[in-house]
């Protein structure tokens, strides 16, 4: 069986996921969780003067939901908040199937992977739910978010 | 996959199967295996037949209107109420209240004869595996009327712990609720047993049969359960139907539920007086075409005739079973001795989720997550399960196609 969704990269993370752990000194933090199939995080950053200087996160999930939180922390180390907001706004849009990462100029980059996700809409949820808690805690809205 | 024989089956499967029109539909480019029937079932022809017959040519409101296609309509939806009346053996068909389905049964009963019943240091006693629809429209009487709510526990392999009920049972319990078939495990649960013990306290009882319907003969006079509820949908009929028993001197201490047209007997702006059972519960016009679809369905199931059925279901379950705890690294979740029809796993290291997905690519549905039984998922300290639920149309060769995804699920996962 081979499957879009399923590449060895997302695989990889999967397995040895980078930047999993709790964030000490994080100066933004938000809980990630939806309570339909118990995907659950929490993503830390530590931001000084505008910049990210470390994103991590720690919790449980499906595979998709790890991957793309492990891969998330990854692409963000060095952005600067609003860097991170124009990527989070960008992944979100991809993977609702409204942005065509292929033919279209993103910061992107190797997150192009989850573009296969737009074809299984039950599963969006799983690959935006960190991206969603990296947002709130940016925004500092609240320190809670839950995809449904 | 692995070649099956299923000579020794006393039911016929592929007879079944060619009753079931969406089995020819392939997914994802693959035969469709489909093992969510514990979800909602697919639909044999004959009700599919009905559906179609009834609206093109025999449609009309019921128990309103003079003209004949409605006396018609109105006949043949009463004639579905004695279906029902001799499919679960009860005692007459005024006991029978057409609802929407087994959650709009029990809230139906949790508002109706909860805040009728119900009095502040009264117990209601549920189960540990109950669905979400047999626990929260019970939280939400015993938080209106100051009734307690309590729990009969269950061992780890999915069996409630009847002996608990020396003590949970006792003078201040009203009711209990308890499923007759755990969605989650399969259990299938002694309400025989519950039934005698919560009558002998006073205690009146309701039996969850959404699951159990499809799946086994129901008898509410032997059991004497004091109300039951299924649904149309998980037993080859339609949606939005299902089915309220309750013992008729029961009913009639009840009242209305909804309000509106066809429930009462004489409307004046001062007053109104409501009609009798099972109409009084029956409030707006009914889903007509649905409730006799259902009918179709409960002729359906007899025609066939649940012996053949229980050993169909009963070879597949152990055939299955067998399959799956070959599998390294696969814990079954519901291992009661007494089950039916459901097949509940994990796998270490899969979330059910990527199981689910992976597996619909290979053309099997099976149901991933927590099937709205959340402190089911908790008590086995799991976030959720995939499901596979077996029904008079699988073959083992549907649990061969299971297995075999389930071993290149692993292989993909450890690669």
């Amino acid at each position: 069986m081979s499957f879009d969704l399923y590449q060895q990269v997302i695989l990889d993370h999967n397995r040895k996921p980078r930047n999993c752990g709790a964030l000490e000194g994080h100066t933004h933090t938000c809980h990630g969780h939806n309570p339909l199939c118990g995907d659950d995080y929490t993503v830390y950053l530590k931001v000084t003067n505008e910049q990210i200087e470390q994103v991590t996160f720690e919790g449980n999930g499906c595979a998709i939901s790890k991957a793309s939180a492990s891969m998330m922390t990854q692409s963000l180390q060095g952005k600067n908040i609003d860097q991170a907001q124009a990527l989070f706004e960008e992944f979100h849009q991809m993977v609702l199937g409204n942005l065509d990462a292929e033919s279209t100029e993103t910061q992107l980059g190797k997150l192009k992977i989850f573009q296969g996700v737009r074809a299984f809409p039950s599963r969006v949820k799983c690959a935006s739910l960190s991206w969603h808690a990296m947002h709130t805690a940016l925004t500092q809205k609240e320190d809670e978010v839950s995809t449904e | 996959m692995t070649a099956s024989t299923t000579t020794n089956d006393p039911l016929s499967v592929e007879e079944i199967r060619s009753d079931f029109p969406s089995l020819t539909v392939p997914m994802h480019g693959k035969p469709l295996v489909y093992l969510d029937s514990a979800a909602t079932t697919l639909k044999p022809r004959p009700v599919l037949e009905t559906i179609q017959e009834f609206y093109g040519h025999r449609y009309g409101t019921v128990r309103r209107a003079v003209y004949g296609l409605s006396e018609q309509a109105t006949a043949a939806f009463e004639r579905t109420r004695k279906t029902v009346t001799r499919f679960i053996n009860a005692p007459t068909s005024r006991s029978i209240v057409f609802t929407k389905g087994t959650t709009e049964s029990i809230n139906l009963v949790a508002s109706s004869w909860g805040k009728t019943h119900l009095r502040p240091g009264d117990e209601v006693l549920i189960s540990a595996m109950e669905h979400h629809a047999n626990i929260v429209p019970w939280q939400l009487a015993c938080e209106a009327t100051g009734a307690q709510l309590r729990i009969l526990p269950m061992n780890s392999s999915g069996e409630l712990l009847t002996e608990e009920l020396d003590t949970l049972l006792n003078k201040r319990t009203r009711l209990v609720a308890v499923t007759g078939l755990s969605n989650a495990l399969g259990t299938i649960n002694p309400i025989q047993e519950i039934c005698s013990r919560a009558h002998a306290q006073g205690s009146l009882v309701l039996i969850d049969a959404a699951q159990m319907a499809g799946h086994m003969a129901i008898d509410v006079q032997a059991l004497d359960c004091d109300f039951l509820a299924f649904s149309g949908h998980k037993v080859f009929g339609p949606c939005g139907v299902g089915v309220l028993y309750g013992k008729p001197e029961i009913l009639e201490t009840m009242p209305p539920y909804q309000s509106g047209g066809d429930m009462i007997r004489e409307v004046t702006f001062e007053k109104t007086t409501f009609a009798d059972i099972p109409v009084r519960f029956e409030a707006g016009t009914p889903a007509i075409v649905e409730v006799i679809g259902l009918g179709s369905a409960l002729e359906y199931i007899h025609s066939i005739g649940f012996e053949q059925i229980g050993a169909h279901e009963k070879d597949l379950l152990r055939y299955g079973t067998d399959l799956l705890e070959q599998i390294p690294k696969l814990r079954l979740i519901g291992t009661a001795a007494h089950k039916s029809s459901i097949l509940a796993f994990i796998l270490e290291d899969v979330h059910a989720h990527d199981i689910g997905t992976i597996l619909d690519q290979a053309g099997i549905a099976i149901r991933a997550g927590h099937h709205c039984a959340q402190p089911t998922m908790k008590f086995f300290g799991v976030a959720a399960t995939s499901r596979a639920s077996l029904s008079i149309y699988n073959s083992r060769e549907d649990l061969d196609a299971l297995a075999l995804a389930i071993d290149e699920v692993i292989t993909l996962f450890r690669s």
